[in-house]
């Protein structure tokens, strides 16, 4: 025992790994505070979710090099413009809809889940639905019964999961604000269904 | 002890481990469940209207994680059960309540999992959340069944503090305990419901990074060490120290690499630096933890008293190595995990580093439980047949989960570079990779691998429920343990 170098010491590597432990942690709790600041719901990262009331744009940042959500004009969902309480109600039946339906099982968001089927980050954005005037009939159609819908040439389909109206409107609506989250720049040279007027 | 020598006796075991064993033993039921709706969602891939509208992709899958989680679970738990007895010299404190707390757990893992097969899917309610199924990735276990989860390992975790404070308590028991209470502990940050998916995303990492690439390596490490000790007799000192540089090593590294699964959820840039250079460090306690084995093993001219343990330890140092630590840098820079992120990559990856990282090394623990339930039999080498069950098991499993490892690496490159570099991840873009031939074929070598690993598993349990029977020779303890 003697012997023994202080760096193949016992002692010197618990003491190493309590302080490096207790360091990394309290960074993360001060890491973590902050972000939670910056990625609140109206925050500039992440919108209220009264921002379904407006258009939805997703375009490239000269300055940071990568493509941003970009709030626009009025374009309330379903042509109903909607208080704070009742978009934040609307959205949220959306996001239970999407967790009680295991959606991130086949699905991914924002990147995580499975990928037996497509990403959903900018899924209000995708050029799938063809014309923006169509697209939020084609949403509901769709996801309250996707199984005779066409969706590509290799026999996958989304199951009917008995999802009422409500919670189509619901899902739609959390689509929306969704891809209005700054996810800097994920995914990458998406293509969005176009916009103009 | 020596008169039953070849007979599965539970007098051949103390409190903890005959506990221990029935841990062990739902968590190899939980391990071939994992393997049978791994095998269907695979082959979903290829045949999709199979069981469609019946059992879909995402059922098979949810139980496929599910039970993955739970048998490793189950795994940790037994092997700490197993080494507590001797570790503190001290009777299990409290072993009648922590045997009920197994039948506990038990019976609400096989409600869940019912539920999950013939229940499904729920309406958008937070009851959907309460009584179904939570859709959250890997925690999808409904909250009542959260709250049960708390419960139990709160005894669990009894159990051992009590146990260990009463009894001697070691370097590993230091490390243990507290390793535990953190893994416990995170289990709390998954409990939740929130609208803001970003706030969602946050603290579900939480759970599943701090769990995988923290805690549970922290878990492994003791178990290794313990292990180590067992089966070739290297000496506590060298161990613990090495367990103490683990430990330093992969907090160090992991606590903050949590920040790479911080690049695309609505969190803010500084997570690209933060989460880039410290996740880039969590190969290093990885290889530390393959210096250790190997060169213990070496210094010993591998001469130990249980081969096929000996085996997996090694299969485990490795794993974990290739499995999470360079199948995780590849995409683990913001750079790279642009393109990467939420394709076959991450499956590639996921797959590898759990079976790596966490099945071998209680595969290990299984041997070494199966060698003293027969009363501490010989299993070193001149086995009846050569011990050709676990040696193929061993090489079949490894084989069938590198082959679909590399099948779905394939798979990967095909989808980020036609999904997410070229396609921008549209709709069209992801069925344009899905339909590309590449693309399939890994898929399909994916299936004829997870085949080849059900073999290795079905030969694994045979093994495990043959081996040692009949013998008459007993094991050469090795030296730590006299």
């Amino acid at each position: 025992m003697e012997n023994v170098q202080w760096w193949a010491s016992e002692t010197f590597w618990r003491k190493t790994a309590i302080w490096v432990t207790g360091i990394s942690l309290i960074v993360l709790f001060l890491l973590t505070f902050d972000t939670l600041q910056k990625i609140s719901a109206g925050s500039q990262r992440v919108p209220a979710y009264s921002v379904i009331n407006y258009r939805i744009d997703y375009q490239f940042d000269q300055q940071r090099n990568v493509q941003v959500p970009v709030t626009g004009i009025k374009e309330p969902l379903f042509g109903k413009e909607l208080s704070d309480a009742e978009a934040e109600a609307l959205v949220k039946l959306g996001k239970l809809t999407t967790q009680a339906k295991n959606c991130m099982n086949c699905h991914t968001l924002l990147g995580n889940g499975a990928y037996y089927a497509p990403d959903l980050t900018k899924a209000w954005l995708d050029p799938y639905w063809g014309d923006k005037g169509v697209r939020e009939e084609l949403m509901l159609a769709f996801i309250k019964d996707p199984s005779d819908k066409l969706h590509n040439n290799i026999g996958r389909r989304m199951p009917k999961l008995n999802i009422t109206d409500e919670e189509a409107r619901g899902v739609v609506a959390f689509l929306k604000w969704m891809s209005s989250i700054d996810t800097n720049g994920f995914p990458y040279n998406f293509k969005s269904i176009q916009q103009e007027n | 002890m020596a008169t039953t020598i070849g007979k599965l006796d539970s007098a051949n075991l103390n409190g903890g481990q005959k506990l221990a064993v029935k841990y062990f033993t739902v968590a190899l039921v939980l391990f071939g469940a994992q393997v049978l709706f791994g095998l269907m969602a695979g082959l979903q891939y290829l045949k999709p209207d199979l069981f469609y509208g019946v059992l879909d992709f995402s059922v098979n899958r949810m139980v496929h994680i599910n039970a993955m989680v739970v048998w490793m679970l189950y795994g940790f738990l037994g092997s700490v059960y197993w080494l507590l007895e001797e570790e503190s010299q001290h009777e299990v404190v409290g072993l009648k309540l922590g045997n009920l707390i197994f039948w506990v757990l038990t019976a609400a893992v096989t409600v869940v999992v019912l539920v999950y097969l013939f229940v499904q899917v729920g309406p958008g309610k937070e009851s959907s959340l309460w009584l179904i199924n939570e859709g959250r990735e890997y925690i999808e276990a409904p909250r009542w069944a959260d709250i049960g989860i708390v419960v139990s390992v709160l005894v669990v975790f009894f159990n051992v503090a009590a146990t260990f404070s009463k009894g001697r308590y070691t370097g590993i028991a230091g490390v243990l305990v507290l390793d535990m209470l953190a893994l416990f502990g995170i289990y709390l940050a998954g409990m939740f419901y929130t609208t803001n998916i970003s706030i969602d995303q946050y603290w579900w990492w939480w759970v599943i990074h701090l769990w995988v690439e923290a805690t549970w390596e922290v878990m492994v490490a003791c178990i290794m060490a313990y292990g180590l000790m067992k089966v070739l007799g290297v000496s506590r000192r060298i161990v613990e120290t090495w367990l103490y540089i683990e430990v330093a090593l992969m907090f160090g590294s992991g606590i903050l690499g949590l920040g790479h699964h911080y690049f695309w959820i609505g969190t803010p840039e500084y997570w690209f630096s933060i989460g880039g250079f410290f996740s880039a460090l969590e190969p290093i306690p990885l290889v530390a933890m393959v210096v250790h084995a190997v060169f213990d093993a070496g210094a010993r001219h591998a001469k130990n008293s249980n081969h096929p343990t000996m085996a997996w330890l090694i299969a485990h140092a490795f794993g974990n190595f290739f499995g999470a630590g360079v199948w995780g840098f590849m995409h683990t820079l913001p750079q790279i995990n642009l393109y990467t992120h939420g394709t076959q990559w991450s499956a590639s990856h996921g797959h590898l580093a759990f079976f790596g990282a966490y099945a071998t090394i209680i595969i290990a623990m299984f041997y070494l439980a199966v060698q003293r339930w027969r009363g501490g039999a010989w299993m070193a080498d001149g086995l009846p047949g050569n011990g050709w069950k676990w040696k193929w098991s061993l090489t079949l499993l490894n084989l069938g989960m590198v082959g679909m490892t590399v099948s779905m690496l394939v798979s990967g490159y095909v989808q980020s570079q036609i999904e997410r570099a070229i396609g921008g991840s549209t709709w069209e873009g992801y069925f344009m990779a899905q339909a590309h031939h590449w693309f399939a074929q890994g898929m399909w070598w994916r299936e004829v691998f997870g085949v080849m690993f059900a073999v290795g598993f079905v030969l694994l349990v045979w093994d495990l429920l043959t081996i040692g029977k009949g013998e008459t020779r007993a094991m050469q303890a090795a030296s730590s343990e006299k």
